[in-house]
């Protein structure tokens, strides 16, 4: 079972509140399809500046594997606060820790409520039925 | 989708399996990049079953290849192997493969994602031709060997002499794994010395096995490794280099187009020669010192002026930078021409350099 104290965007990106800000972060199962484990396959992981502004569903950057990219959405509305720096030189957090140190964006939240978003075990549930 | 003979061996070794010309593959086994250079350092075991391969019999075989191959079959030496193309009448290309010549017959070696569309074509071109075409591709299989250790780990399961005896683009019949007449040739997608080995499909798995146990050197390496090797050692891939608006001159593959007297008329011809008189672009080299990796379809820019498209790219661990091939305006095409890159809205410099990228016996200057 993934972590229950944070909620889910079908395209695989997590959101963890707290207060009136948000973590955001993509899920272990969508590094896995980038780099099927092998975190020296990811090559590239582009943020936003903080100050930008995101809608739920916008795409806020971009992840890149030696096979393929992939967009990165926003599960939240809001304005970005603070990215995490240490992704740029050390991808490989994102396939080793994608939960804690993994975070990529921090976001005050303009519209508090996530109910627009899934739960572990509707998550779980979505990705046994894709596999 | 189709399965190889080697699809449970794949799944044992950890092989991520995608979806390849219709059939189940495994695109790699662990880190691609490390497969990479598993090959160029040591040696890589591949399997290749999803590639067609398909046999003409009969009196006018090589004739009727002749008429719709590019290349000029019908000077093949015996025992030898020659790349050329099918194309359409206006010179696109239906699929590039390999000419084996045998001899009472010819055996081709097609892409999987082509090979329907190829028999298809075939078929339809036969006309009174006294020849027969039989489709292999489901009762046999096809592995690669490949690196600069291949010779010595090949040749330790083989009949003694048989693969140190073999040159580049020769095939040969020989024990491969205790397995008798195995046909053996010496080719291969990836610029290193390697060999390909075609086998029955019940002997697909002791001769993969076989493979994997002769030297500890030996890795499986998937389809991922082996699209990086390909495009450092500046082989053309279908759908990529060429494809239906892609013709083969300005792909560079005019060393597989024969346009002799002796050869005669063949499907394609005169759209060729034409196309090499006029030609509207070439296909170049491009290195970046930027992290994105580029890909099929982004755009080259000068200025604001398009310039051209991209056609393969890949992280290469040989080169130690990302690499592509692209396709330019005629007079942007020389090394050392300074392009920007469009990867989805933003730009990267690029520098245009000729191919390949690696080459084994040409030291890169």
């Amino acid at each position: 079972m993934r972590p229950d104290d944070r909620k889910y965007l079908e395209t695989h990106e997590w959101a963890k509140v707290s207060g009136d800000t948000a973590l955001i972060g993509l899920t272990d199962f969508a590094i896995h399809e980038l780099c099927s484990g092998n975190e020296g396959d990811l090559v590239y992981c582009d943020l936003p500046e903080t100050g930008r502004t995101l809608e739920v569903g916008e795409t806020f950057g971009e992840i890149e594997s030696v096979k393929a990219v992939a967009d990165l959405n926003s599960p939240v509305e809001g304005e970005v606060i603070e990215v995490n720096e240490a992704i740029e030189d050390h991808l490989e957090i994102l396939s080793s820790d994608p939960w804690e140190q993994g975070w990529m964006i921090k976001v005050k939240l303009t519209q508090k409520s996530v109910d627009h978003l899934i739960d572990a075990e509707a998550y779980e549930s979505m990705l046994a039925e894709q596999s | 989708m189709k399965r190889t003979p080697l699809h449970d061996c794949h799944e044992a070794l950890g092989g991520r399996m995608i979806e390849f010309g219709g059939w189940s593959m495994p695109v790699q086994y662990g880190p691609i990049l490390e497969e990479v250079r598993q090959v160029r350092e040591r040696v890589g075991l591949f399997d290749l079953g999803h590639m067609g391969r398909v046999r003409v019999l009969g009196p006018d075989a090589l004739r009727y290849i002749d008429r719709i191959a590019t290349n000029h079959c019908e000077r093949i030496p015996q025992g030898s192997i020659r790349y050329a193309l099918f194309c359409r009448p206006d010179g696109s290309p239906i699929d590039d493969l390999l000419v084996y010549r045998e001899p009472e017959s010819v055996y081709l070696v097609i892409n999987a994602a082509n090979t329907d569309a190829d028999l298809e074509w075939m078929a339809e071109h036969l006309g009174e031709a006294d020849a027969v075409i039989e489709d292999l591709t489901a009762s046999t299989t096809m592995l690669a060997l490949q690196g600069p250790r291949s010779t010595e780990v090949l040749a330790s399961v083989c009949s003694p002499g048989d693969i140190e005896a073999l040159g580049y683009y020769k095939f040969t019949t020989t024990s491969v794994c205790g397995v008798a007449g195995t046909r053996v040739s010496r080719t291969g997608y990836t610029g290193e010395v390697g060999y390909e080995i075609y086998v029955a499909n019940d002997d697909a798995r002791g001769v993969w096995e076989g493979l994997l146990a002769a030297d500890a050197a030996v890795r499986p390496i998937g389809l991922g490794a082996r699209d990086t090797l390909r495009l450092e050692a500046g082989m053309a891939l279908y759908g990529h280099e060429i494809d239906p608006t892609h013709n083969p001159v300005e792909a560079g593959l005019s060393f597989a187009i024969s346009f002799s007297a002796e050869k005669g008329d063949w499907i394609g011809r005169e759209a060729l020669r034409a196309a090499g008189a006029a030609p509207t672009r070439a296909l170049v080299g491009l290195t970046t010192d930027g992290r994105r990796v580029p890909r099929r379809g982004y755009g080259l820019f000068q200025g604001d002026e398009p310039a051209g498209e991209v056609c393969s790219g890949a992280v290469s661990p040989t080169l130690d930078t990302n690499i592509a091939t692209a396709y330019v305006r005629p007079e942007l095409a020389s090394a050392g021409t300074r392009l920007e890159m469009d990867i989805r809205g933003r730009r990267q410099a690029v520098v245009l350099c000729d191919l390949p990228f690696y080459s084994r016996t040409r030291p890169k200057s």
